[in-house]
């Protein structure tokens, strides 16, 4: 279980040795670009309208602070705090120690830890709880916070779009991290996560997506971009995992790909950690000594990173058919299609390498190498590096010469904050009317309840009065059962669908 | 005995053709409950979930998140004459059996069977899924072998051991029924000569799509209102969300369904042979055992559980996940289980709450009407136990 990822190899090293062996005479001629000439990559997601300056860019997501704040002092409850707040507050969390599982369902709330002389507020989950916090709203931010002893995830979000978590501390919290998932507009930076049981850092099935400064060690997988689009890492230093940076497809979730990924100036170091992902997910797979892991994922372009004493790998490029613990996926392009090296400083990677990749080198002819900084294996058509001769690789011949050397234009990928849709009264009431009301009322025929005509008839120039009574309806009439009350519309809403039930001709 | 009952009123029904004057079917012009009547006449979908937006259009997420797209547009007339047909025994080889049968309006739209019974009372091998929100749905059938509602409709007409009919005998059994021909004529105005196959497709879909769910005490606490949901179920919610149960990692809300197939690895009842589920479609190995993952809308409407009714109730089901990967796969059987089935080892006291979650997820407001008659003098069917 723990070597199948790429058990593989031992079939594709016979197909690579033979092809090296007749293709091949003597060294391949070398090509000597200089990164900070050159042409920068002009791929990647591109915002609609005018292109982002660097000067200009973008790094926040979760639009202008709210004015609103509550203050939380050690004893007390966050999540009272948080439903009792309304959207757009700032809940100020004074250090402490604090054992609770946090939920988050509204839009614009801040979660802000107080940093006193050293000390935070910590939320421990005493290996009993399962998750510190969960969000799904928009534009949640997560400042400041220590995080221990969860069993699930430290933070994870459910489709909050223009999130922010940064500053935390995150120490031993179950299976991920951080957990962005279904999002779009994101930034994770400068948290220091460690002794996560799968990826300390998992942006999974997310757009547009910023991971910068942030210090992630011993834990299975340092960070990993899954099944996500437009995602920048860097500036990230990622030592003493089993696998460093990672991105992925993996099958049979319902989104399929894995696109636009650039891996630049990170530190990836020693990433030898045994690995002690919980058998059948899908890292328990990478070998130990991974330094960067592509897996099905397209445009990846791996750039400026220091990656150093990985032992299997520095760099380690694979499809699904070379990964065996894990399941099918029709649905999903099995190869890491379009991958982009550009220079980066490898040292000491592959010093104890697998059996396969051994096997591998020997089919190549590269007899003796003390060292291993790139492996390919599977097909992955449309790659490109640049400056090959500096590394020792296996399985990257047929990779072109890229027609850049840079990723400097590309600033980052993330969008200014996504302004909350206007909803017109008129039309938030037609859509209730038509989505409850009608459950029970017709126009002009008898259902559960009254017909509309009817409803008209008694309050046709009383919108107010019909809000009032949806809200806290009485029992009117013998021949029909009592309305349940509408309550949990807010008051602008009942009196929209009023005025509206008002109106309709049918 | 139930079978000869149903012949009896059969004949009844034929007889009384000769005699009185048939009842005068005539078909709604009103959309159903929840959809707005456009200018060009069609019935569309409203909903306060088509306020939110959802990564990549794809209708999955947390609470607020758009739906994924749907199904609409159909004309109230090819809505109501769906209705009629779907209740219609006519539409079975032997005239006992109607859509209705197994998808019980009484029953969530199930029948409450473990697995289905087809005409001549065999078992049919799987369990009938809920019809709650088939319009958001894009695969069909728990292997997902069909990829629209019209092209699943054939699937149990003309199984044997389902419906048993023949598209022949469906054909002549509709066309030679006056009011059938007069009704099609004006829920499809535009088309000329018999009944066509398509027509009894499309009129079954377009009543489908009608079959809406997004009313429950959940959709409630969604839209803001905070007190829709108990202290239990919000603790529930939790425990379905955490990494820990994953539960909404495949059952994602709004849908509960991410409708993407799984290998869960369940057990068959006993005596029932392993059932390889997508592997027999897709060809893939690596699929054997899985099955589309099913929604929980109205979830406490539908027991028993699992494709082939495995489990009596929800607490049953969610012990079963959380007695770790793999508990139940058969012995010398090698299953690529999904990477999120995992060995979550909730307690006794989050089992239950996910279970009082689930029970929230209930709202059959938009329960069709059964029709008191029918157009072929069948008695709208029922198993009627």
């Amino acid at each position: 279980m723990k070597k199948g990822l790429i058990i593989g190899l031992l079939v594709a090293a016979v197909a690579f040795g033979a092809g090296t062996y007749f293709g091949r005479s003597g060294k391949q001629e070398m090509t000597i670009s200089s990164s900070t000439q050159g042409a920068s990559y002009a791929g990647g997601f591109k915002a609609e309208g005018v292109a982002v300056k660097p000067g200009d860019a973008i790094r926040s997501v979760a639009g202008p602070a709210p004015t609103n704040v509550v203050v939380v002092k050690d004893g007390e409850s966050i999540q009272a705090a948080i439903k009792a707040a309304p959207k757009g507050t700032i809940v100020r969390v004074m250090p402490g120690t604090y054992h609770e599982t946090v939920y988050v369902d509204k839009d614009d709330i801040r979660i802000i830890g107080v940093i006193e002389a050293g000390r935070r507020a910590v939320l421990d989950g005493e290996k009993k709880l399962n998750d510190a916090i969960l969000y799904s709203g928009n534009n949640f931010v997560a400042e400041n916070l220590e995080i221990r002893n969860y069993k699930g995830n430290g933070i994870m979000g459910q489709a909050g779009n223009n999130f922010e978590i940064r500053n935390n501390v995150i120490v031993d919290s179950g299976v991920y991290g951080i957990f962005p998932q279904l999002g779009q507009n994101g930034i994770v930076e400068h948290n220091v996560v460690s002794k996560i049981a799968d990826a300390a850092i998992y942006i999974g099935m997310s757009d547009n997506i910023l991971v910068a400064h942030n210090d992630v060690f011993d834990s299975v997988a340092g960070i990993e971009i899954e099944n996500s689009r437009h995602a920048i890492v860097e500036h990230n230093y990622v030592h003493n995992n089993t696998g460093g940076l990672l991105a992925f497809v993996t099958p049979g979730l319902p989104i399929k790909d894995t696109v636009d990924v650039i891996f630049r100036n990170n530190f990836v170091v020693g990433n030898n950690h045994p690995n002690f992902g919980a058998p059948g997910s899908t890292v328990s797979g990478i070998p130990a000594g991974t330094g960067i892991l592509v897996m099905a994922a397209d445009d990846v372009v791996i750039e400026g990173n220091i990656i150093s004493d990985n032992k299997v790998s520095g760099i380690i490029i694979t499809d699904h058919a070379n990964a065996q613990n894990i399941t099918a996926d029709p649905e999903s392009e099995p190869n890491s299609d379009r991958v982009k090296i550009l220079d980066n400083v490898m040292l000491r990677n592959g010093y104890d390498t697998i059996t396969e990749a051994k096997a591998l080198m020997l089919a190549e002819g590269k007899v003796g190498a003390k060292n291993l900084d790139i492996v390919r294996v599977g097909p992955s058509p449309g790659s490109c590096i640049i400056n090959r001769h500096q590394y020792v690789t296996v399985g990257v011949s047929d990779f072109t010469e890229c027609d850049f050397t840079n990723t400097a234009a590309t600033v980052n990928y993330l969008l200014p904050p996504v302004p909350p849709r206007e909803i017109k009264p008129g039309e938030r009431g037609k859509v209730v009317y038509l989505g409850i009301c009608t459950g029970c009322h017709t126009y002009n025929g008898r259902m559960i309840g009254p017909p509309v005509q009817v409803i008209q008839a008694l309050y046709l120039d009383n919108p107010q009065g019909l809000a009032d009574y949806i809200a806290k309806p009485a029992k009117k009439r013998d021949d029909y059962p009592e309305m349940p009350p509408q309550d949990y519309l807010d008051p602008q809403t009942r009196l929209a669908v009023a005025q509206y039930m008002l109106q309709v001709t049918n | 005995m139930i079978r000869a009952l149903v012949l009896l009123i059969a004949a009844i029904g034929t007889a009384g053709a000769t005699g009185p004057a048939p009842p005068d079917f005539t078909l709604n012009t009103s959309c159903p409950p929840g959809f707005e009547k456009t200018q060009a006449g069609v019935c569309e979908l409203r909903t306060l979930y088509q306020f939110y937006d959802s990564l990549e259009n794809r209708g999955l997420g947390g609470t607020r998140t758009a739906l994924p797209p749907h199904r609409d547009g159909f004309t109230p007339r090819q809505i109501d004459l769906g209705r009629y047909l779907f209740f219609d025994p006519v539409l079975s080889g032997d005239g006992t059996l109607a859509c209705a049968s197994c998808h019980d309006p009484a029953r969530g739209l199930s029948d409450g069977r473990p697995r289905s019974l087809g005409i001549h009372g065999e078992d049919a091998g799987r369990a009938a899924p809920t019809l709650w929100n088939v319009a958001f749905l894009k695969r069909f059938f728990w292997d997902a072998r069909a990829h629209s509602l019209e092209a699943q409709a054939s699937g149990p007409l003309y199984s044997p051991r389902e419906m048993g009919n023949t598209p022949t005998r469906l054909l002549a059994s509709l066309n030679g029924n006056a009011t059938y021909r007069r009704l099609f004529q004006e829920a499809f105005p535009s088309h000329r000569g018999p009944i066509a196959e398509q027509e009894i497709f499309t009129a079954l879909a377009a009543f489908q799509t009608s079959l809406v769910s997004l009313n429950s005490r959940y959709d409630r606490y969604v839209h803001g209102y905070d007190a829709a949901l108990s202290e239990r179920e919000i603790e529930g919610l939790n425990v379905f969300r955490s990494f820990v149960a994953r539960c909404s990692e495949c059952h994602t809300p709004p849908l509960f369904t991410n409708e993407q197939i799984a290998v869960i690895g369940m057990p068959e009842p006993k005596g029932h042979a392993f059932d390889v589920g997508a592997e027999a479609i897709l060809h893939s190995p690596k699929l054997k055992g899985a099955f589309k993952v099913p929604t929980l809308r109205n979830i406490t409407r539908t027991a028993p559980y699992s494709h082939s009714g495995a489990f009596a109730d929800l607490r049953s089901v969610v012990d079963f996940y959380n007695k770790g990967r793999g508990n139940a796969v058969p012995k010398d059987m090698h299953l690529y289980l999904h990477w999120h089935i995992s060995d979550p080892k909730l307690t006794d006291t989050e089992v239950d709450r996910i279970v009082d979650f689930l029970g929230a997820l209930t709202d059959e407001t938009f329960l069709p009407q059964t029709p008191a008659r029918v157009p072929s003098g069948l008695a709208p069917a029922k198993r009627g136990e």
